[in-house]
């Protein structure tokens, strides 16, 4: 009984996913169609919007180009990564200290709601002018960028969950670091997931304008020199990767943060009023 | 006041059975409201819980039932008076009771069992100790099945069971309980006075049960105390003439019935 039903179950998820594929695929063939028709009515001329086709080209042509790979995509990719690591490290370990006792929460929480509300992204030049063209440079753009949402979601998750729960675990006589290991930190998790997540895109955005504002490499970089050249299809294909490099980072913190916060039942919607 | 805990620990040795297990003296309890004015939570109570005796409190919302029971268990300090722990003035130890709540409060990231042997590995006691005895629990609340599913899977009733469990899995002497079934509906919460009843006389605790239910506090009590609000005080303790074995056939017995309506009665009394 248990087994069919379960198999049922199975099916019937394989199907919705099926048909979910089916339709998203569907849409994105809608889209490239009309695109076409649009573009072979001659409204718009070539080098504003490139046709399907001179896209597809250029994105295959960049796929294949290995001094793309080395020199563009992994170079972005590599600031990325690191920013992001920073962001999350410091985020996690920050945010606790920042609620460790009330005093220090009320007197710091407003900087950190200040500095918030200001974009990061103007800072950028600041960081060229102390840190230089280099990659130090880089990383603490995207760093910065990317530190914030994790920071607010580690603080919000800390301080959700049933408070009875801590009651349960003082009835236990239960000191602060067995409250946090075994209450604050697990009700936290989805929040701290949220918060990496959004910080993944956020550090695609601080790397790409770190690269923006003069960087020999990176796909920043590239956006400008294209630009530069009218090269609207390379454009496109640079759009095209950047938007796979974040999606695929946030399949990946998605697949890890479902191993640790399966019990939640809306982990994708905690997220922290940023 | 020295002679007289000379007294006490002469008869504890004596008679051990005879010191009560909790002894709250003259304990009242007063918060500061924002504007710094005092409220009198709750005021001077003096009440005793014997050894394997169940004593229900009941009154109306507000009346400081629960903040009695925070007290009992050390987590609020009284404004004055003091609560003995058999006959000694000191804090309840961890070891010594558990805690239910009106919710099961059950952590959703562990498994039922997993949240049944919690308090056992939070006061670090062996696991050859409370691997086994988790298992006897979950069968005596009923359980034995779902120990590996997780609390959402299972239903309020259900959780709650878990949660009686989780309280029972130190093997502590007292449970402290907020309203257990105050959560779950009619239904349930019959069977599951049922269940208490049953689990209670079996494991031999002492219980201090907070509810709103005159036909609950009646059908689980050996005594109940009726509870006013403003001042929030102890008005009259009933002691429950029934057998100790209850079963469902009791609910619909004159003699239960004679003591609800008394309750009520006393209850009413003092609403104004």
């Amino acid at each position: 009984m248990t087994t069919n039903y379960a198999t049922a179950h199975r099916r019937e998820k394989l199907l919705d996913y099926a048909v979910t594929t089916l339709l998203s695929s569907g849409l994105l063939v809608v889209v490239i169609v009309v695109w076409q028709i649009v573009m072979s009515l001659d409204l718009l001329p070539t080098y504003l919007i490139p046709t399907p086709a001179a896209t597809a080209e250029a994105i295959w042509h960049d796929l294949i180009d290995p001094q793309f790979w080395a020199g563009q995509l992994l170079q972005t990719l590599y600031v990325v990564v690191v920013g992001f690591v920073i962001a999350a490290v410091m985020g996690i370990l920050i945010g606790p200290l920042l609620i460790a006792h009330p005093l220090v929460e009320r007197s710091v929480y407003p900087f950190v709601v200040a500095f918030q509300a200001m974009p990061k992204i103007a800072m950028a030049p600041l960081i060229l002018v102390w840190f230089g063209y280099g990659h130090t440079s880089k990383f603490l753009i995207t760093a910065l960028v990317a530190f914030f949402p994790v920071v607010v979601n580690v603080i919000a998750g800390l301080k959700a969950g049933d408070e009875r729960q801590l009651i349960l675990m003082r009835a236990l006589r239960a000191g602060w670091w067995t409250r946090m290991i075994r209450v604050r930190i697990p009700n936290a998790l989805p929040y701290i997931f949220a918060g990496l997540d959004i910080a993944a895109v956020f550090a695609v955005i601080g790397a790409v304008v770190a690269e923006f504002l003069g960087s020999p490499n990176g796909l920043g970089s590239l956006v400008i020199i294209r630009q530069t050249n009218v090269d609207t299809p390379g454009l496109f294909s640079v759009l095209f990767f950047l938007a796979a490099m974040g999606s695929a980072l946030h399949f990946l913190i998605n697949a890890v943060a479902r191993k640790f916060t399966f019990w939640s039942q809306s982990a994708d919607t905690k997220v922290a009023k940023r | 006041m020295r002679s007289a805990n000379v007294a006490d620990a002469v008869t504890t040795r004596s008679s051990a059975n005879r010191v009560p297990l909790i002894s709250v003296k003259g304990v009242s309890k007063s918060y500061e409201t924002r504007r710094g004015e005092k409220v009198l939570a709750i005021g001077e109570v003096n009440l005793q819980l014997a050894q394997q005796e169940f004593v229900s409190l009941i009154g109306p919302s507000g009346c400081g039932k629960s903040t009695l029971l925070h007290v009992a268990s050390g987590l609020l300090k009284p404004t004055t008076g003091e609560v003995l722990v058999r006959g000694e003035s000191r804090p309840i130890r961890a070891e010594e009771f558990g805690m239910v709540f009106q919710d099961a409060v059950l952590f959703p990231w562990l498994t039922i069992r997993q949240n049944v042997e919690m308090p056992a590995q939070v006061l670090r006691i062996p696991k050859s100790v409370y691997k086994p005895r988790a298992v006897q629990l979950l069968d005596l609340v009923g359980l034995a099945r779902f120990g590996d599913m997780y609390p959402r899977e299972l239903s309020g009733g259900m959780q709650q069971r878990a949660s009686i469990a989780r309280a029972l899995i130190h093997d502590p002497e007292l449970l402290l309980m907020d309203e257990p079934f105050g959560a779950v509906d009619a239904i349930t919460r019959e069977t599951l006075n049922i269940e208490l009843q049953r689990i209670r006389t079996a494991a031999r605790k002492s219980v201090l049960f907070v509810t709103h239910s005159i036909s609950e506090a009646v059908f689980l009590s050996d005594r109940v105390v009726i509870m006013s609000s403003r001042p929030s005080q102890i008005r009259s303790v009933i002691d429950i003439d029934l057998p100790a074995n209850r079963g469902p056939e009791l609910i619909e017995s004159p003699e239960f019935n004679d003591i609800v309506r008394k309750v009520h009665r006393e209850l009413g009394r003092h609403d104004h």
